[in-house]
């Protein structure tokens, strides 16, 4: 079994604070984690590793500071990790950022053959979901999105099972190998480091390969392969409601004066 | 060939058009009358057809259907191969999908297939009527700020909404036109099956369509003071929702959770307790008729959207309010 996982490094923002002078996020100080949708994803990878035995091979397009989140990768257990860095792949979007994976995906399966591939359902700093299909699309896998396991890898047969949970049921769908996984968060309990995966982690440098390394196309990269540009940015207006109306004066007398507003309108019901 | 037309996909589930659909054909009428264009809905599945006449009162001029016992269920290939072939036969100028499970599966594959942009969960589309260009307004990566993204020069335009951020338009009579497709994929050519499903039981948070909604933020402090804001809601017959931080503290499962991340909602009543109004939150609750905001930072942004503001501790804010509530209810029912 060979599982490439593709992870991103993303600010952990159950630490961001936002600044109440300029209303943007404060990122001074706040540290980097493995995005946590990629985190589960990358546990179900080696929960198959230990079952049917194989690889784990973690990749991760960003600036060299996310070789730290493909060393922790190492530290749970993978085995290979590779880093996609190259000025020309900055300012990215979706599209441009699956070409990269994708490439990179096709030039490891050209070394060794790949079962699956994981991603996350979606990456926190920008909740777009969109990576992971778009790799499944043009490398023309099978995809199965929003999986909470892995019930059967059988690559005898060449087909692997996943549950995936979708708005009111769960599905057992069948697909042909190799195929895409979307993973969701919370699905299974991330394990904790062994010392000697520590310590290999440790001494561990990520491969690194940028433009020269892929067989790329320059006008697919970066800003210019990247269809969606910022236009404009903006803090949010207030929607057109009249100016709020403040109810002042001891608990007691603010609950009274709220009750008295909201029963009139029917606003609140007796169940 | 000039690519014309703003096309909305039509989800549907068990029999039923979701209402998603709908919304996204009220913004798409207005996007196509100010582009001088035609809006179109993309139906696929098995045995559909009877829907097209609905998708018209909604405002659709044309249907393009493709029906083929292949699309009975949801899958991505199928579905995405059929908006393709569609999209490189008819070229349209814009393509709205629901930001919902399926939508997202789908937009990302039929995005990449196409080579074009796509935007998704935006919270506001218009047109500029010069350059013709969709202005995709999104909350913007990881600030307290909205962007408006453009796609100059790919086609089609694509963008993904959540339910609930558009209003449901009026259905009014109308006729139009269906234009049928072939698939041409068979079975053994789709590689995913689905074996089973299991309809997940018990009943769910009806968030997105709750009149009444209490929300709790960080301003809580813990799971326990977090029941002050079930207490509320319980009594008032409301649905209880949360920010992000109060979920990714455990206070509350993740399906209560409002905004980008979460739900859209547009409740008659939003009470929103102990919570800043960061855009991410505002995005899934500001189209709330009545919004009560209880915060004892007088110059959080939330006030700046809220109809009833309350400076003060929500500890004892909220506890006076529930036993005001349930007082004057009681008094009510009495009355009866
Ligand atoms: C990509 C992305 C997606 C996101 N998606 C979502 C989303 O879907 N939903 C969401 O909610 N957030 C989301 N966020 C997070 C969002 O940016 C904010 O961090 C979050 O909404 C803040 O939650 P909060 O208001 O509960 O906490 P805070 O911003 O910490 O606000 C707590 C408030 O409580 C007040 N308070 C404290 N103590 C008391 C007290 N005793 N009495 C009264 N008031 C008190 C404080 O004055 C403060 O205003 C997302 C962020 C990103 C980057
Ligand atoms: N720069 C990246 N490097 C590696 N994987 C990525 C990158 N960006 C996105 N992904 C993968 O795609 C998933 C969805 O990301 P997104 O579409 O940005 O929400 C993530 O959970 C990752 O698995």
């Amino acid at each position: 079994m060979h599982a490439v996982v593709l992870l991103k490094q993303v600010p952990d923002t159950a630490e961001v604070r936002i600044d109440p002078k300029t209303n943007t996020l404060i990122r001074e100080g706040v540290p980097s984690i493995i995005n946590p949708y990629d985190a589960h994803a990358l546990e179900e990878a080696l929960r198959l590793k230990d079952k049917y035995g194989g690889k784990v091979t973690v990749v991760s397009m960003g600036p060299p500071q996310a070789a730290e989140a493909l060393k922790k990768a190492i530290s749970y257990g993978a085995d290979r990790a590779i880093l996609l860095t190259d000025r020309k792949f900055a300012g990215s979007d979706t599209l441009a950022t699956s070409y990269v994976l994708a490439k990179a995906i096709e030039k490891i399966v050209s070394q060794e053959p790949v079962d699956l591939v994981f991603a996350g359902k979606q990456a926190i700093d920008g909740d777009t979901a969109q990576v992971g299909p778009g790799v499944a699309a043009r490398l023309n896998m099978a995809l199965i999105t929003y999986i909470e396991r892995v019930e059967e890898f059988n690559p005898d047969e060449g087909y692997v099972v996943a549950v995936r949970k979708i708005e009111g049921r769960k599905e057992y769908v069948r697909a042909k190998l190799p195929a895409l996984l979307t993973a969701l968060k919370g699905i299974n309990e991330i394990r904790y480091a062994t010392m000697p995966d520590m310590i290999r982690a440790a001494r561990y440098q990520p491969e690194v390969w940028g433009k020269e390394q892929l067989d790329v196309e320059e006008a697919f990269l970066g800003l210019k392969g990247s269809p969606t540009q910022v236009w404009k940015s903006f803090v949010p207006q207030a929607k057109a409601r009249a100016k709020v109306e403040m109810l002042t004066g001891s608990p007691e007398e603010v609950a009274k004066a709220l009750v008295e507003k909201l029963v009139p309108l029917t606003l609140i019901a007796n169940k | 060939m000039h690519a014309q037309g703003v096309w909305v996909f039509v989800e549907h589930l068990g029999g039923e058009v979701a209402p998603v659909t709908f919304e996204l054909l009220g913004k798409g009428r207005e996007l196509a009358d100010d582009l001088e264009t035609e809006l179109a809905a993309v139906l696929l599945g098995d045995g559909v057809r009877d829907f097209a006449e609905q998708l018209f009162r909604y405002g659709a001029d044309k249907v393009y259907l493709i029906d083929d016992s292949v699309l009975k269920d949801y899958r991505t290939y199928p579905y995405a191969k059929g908006i393709v072939k569609l999209a490189q036969k008819y070229t349209p100028e814009i393509i709205l999908i629901g930001a919902t499970t399926l939508g997202r599966d789908l937009a990302g594959v039929v995005a990449t297939w196409l080579n074009t942009g796509l935007t998704a969960d935006c919270t506001e589309l218009s047109i500029d009527k010069t350059t013709r260009l969709l202005h995709q307004t999104r909350p913007a990566f990881g600030g307290n700020i909205m962007a408006t993204i453009l796609c100059k020069t790919a086609r089609p335009q694509m963008a993904t909404v959540r339910p609930r951020v558009f209003p449901l338009p009026e259905p009014k009579p109308r006729i139009g036109v269906v234009v049928e497709e072939e698939l041409g994929i068979l079975e053994e050519e789709v590689p995913t099956r689905i074996i089973k499903y299991e309809e997940e039981k018990g009943p769910g948070v009806y968030l997105d369509k709750a009149e009444i909604i209490v929300a709790g933020g960080r301003g809580l402090g813990s799971k326990k003071n977090f029941r002050l804001v079930e207490e509320l809601a319980e009594v008032i017959g409301g649905v209880v929702g949360a920010s992000r931080p109060a979920v990714e503290a455990g206070w509350i499962p993740y399906a209560h959770q409002v905004g980008q991340t979460g739900q859209t909602v547009r409740p008659k009543l939003y009470i929103a307790c102990g919570i800043s109004g960061a855009v991410q939150h505002l995005v899934g609750m500001q189209m709330s008729e009545v919004i009560v905001a209880i915060n004892n930072d007088p110059s959080a942004p939330i006030f700046n959207i809220a109809t009833y503001g309350i400076v003060g501790d929500v500890l004892e804010i909220l506890p006076a309010i529930t036993e005001e509530a349930r007082r004057v209810l009681a008094g009510q029912r009495g009355v009866r």
